[in-house]
């Protein structure tokens, strides 16, 4: 090989190996990895407080993920969190009455939702919305509560009918 | 009084027009960039030169320092007990920080100083007064692809050195202190984000990319033509570009964050 072709083949070789790091690390690093953009079903569910819940957080039913926190708007008639999320639809068999909660992974760790399925016969689609809610588990509330004595206190929880 | 006076200003003011000169040949250098990319075979070679041979010592340097910094992480964080984290503080100590400035300073005393050396042997050599002779401008065909080279090449050893540095921190935390696999890998991508953490990483790389390679073209075009003066310059590529490095990374992560 004559020396210009090497050291072009050399930089070719460089850039080639740059944007591949690059690349790896930007989709196999970061959130990225957590995003699925495969086809997906909306389902909406109200919630009185959603902590610290973000866009894109989980959402797992059984431990696993199902599908992504799409938007979460306030929605001011009932002032409750509106939380729209978006459902892979190769899983189109979770019954209509699940109940949704907000957990915590670990003690310190991100929220993300959790469904519960229920046993209704018909089936989440599209535009379905989860009537059974748990709000996020708020420490402070809960701390507050034990200081100032239990009960008496309104529930920082409460399961909307 | 007054010879105190000036002893201590001179300097100050020495290195105050060393700037102001920088940015005056900064301004002719982005005039002559178009006419740079002419001689786009220069460019190549120059991209050879300071990126791809510069690949051995960032790899190796990322590798030490994803290591090191596993260790002292590790160390730091079992204080509270928080040693799952160690998969993101790794990643974004890298991305958003260490990656940059370590290999921007490796890259100014790797290739800085090459340019500036090269450069001011072609001034003592007069080679620079025989290319204007040929009506070659030599900002167009030395300086543009030397730095045209550097704001290509950094970004690109940026990475590497972040994928080395990860390797790295992967092999001391799970293989060597035990950290789970799954933990360290899933922490670490539900808190590394692409455009706050991976791209504002490499928009520092850019800047430092041209900052450097600007001060190596600048201080090797100006080099007094002895054999004396281009030893002074390419030191002082080194202890500007340094400082000129950590001084713009300070102001840069200001605006980042």
């Amino acid at each position: 090989m004559n020396p210009r072709r090497s050291y072009a083949a050399g930089t070719g070789l460089f850039i080639l190996l740059g944007f591949a790091a690059l690349a790896y690390l930007a989709t196999q690093t970061t959130s990225l990895v957590n995003f699925e953009s495969g086809p997906s079903y909306d389902v909406t569910a109200e919630f009185t407080n959603i902590g610290g819940l973000k866009d894109r957080a989980p959402v797992k039913l059984a431990g696993v993920r199902v599908g992504t926190v799409k938007s979460i708007v306030l929605d001011q008639k009932s002032m409750d969190a509106k939380v729209t999320m978006a459902i892979a639809d190769r899983y189109d068999q979770i019954p209509e009455d699940s109940y949704a909660k907000i957990m915590t992974s670990g003690l310190l760790g991100d929220q993300f939702i959790s469904l519960s399925p229920g046993g209704s016969p018909t089936n989440l689609k599209n535009g379905s919305v989860l009537d059974n809610t748990q709000s996020a588990l708020q420490l402070e509330d809960l701390i507050g509560k034990f200081l100032t004595g239990s009960g008496g206190g309104k529930s920082s929880s409460s399961n909307k009918p | 009084m007054k010879q105190f006076v000036a002893r201590v200003f001179d300097p100050l003011l020495d290195g105050l027009a060393d700037v102001g000169r920088t940015g005056w040949f900064f301004i002719g250098l982005l005039l002559a960039l178009p006419r740079g990319l002419t001689y786009p075979r220069e460019l190549l070679r120059q991209i050879w030169f300071v990126g791809a041979k510069s690949l051995i010592i960032i790899m190796i340097s990322g590798l030490f320092v994803g290591m090191v910094l596993s260790l002292q992480l590790y160390y730091t964080l079992s204080i509270f007990g928080g040693t799952s984290a160690l998969g993101t503080v790794i990643a974004l100590s890298l991305y958003r920080e260490l990656g940059p400035v370590v290999t921007a300073l490796l890259f100014a005393g790797r290739a800085g100083t090459a340019i500036t050396a090269e450069v001011g042997l072609m001034r003592a050599t007069d080679q620079l007064s025989a290319m204007e002779m040929m009506a070659v401008d030599p900002l167009a065909f030395v300086a543009s692809p030397r730095f045209l080279a550097g704001l290509i090449a950094m970004p690109l050893l940026v990475a590497v050195f972040n994928m080395m540095g990860l390797f790295g921190g992967h092999l001391v935390g799970v293989t060597w202190l035990g950290i789970d696999n799954g933990t360290f890998w899933s922490n670490m991508t539900g808190n590394v984000s692409v455009w706050k953490d991976v791209i504002s990483g490499e928009w520092k790389a850019l800047a430092f990319g041209a900052l450097v390679s600007l001060i190596a073209v600048y201080q090797g075009y100006s080099a007094p033509p002895t054999s004396e003066g281009v030893a002074n310059a390419t030191t002082r590529t080194v202890v500007s570009s340094s400082i000129a490095i950590l001084a713009l990374d300070f102001v840069l992560t200001a605006f980042l964050m």
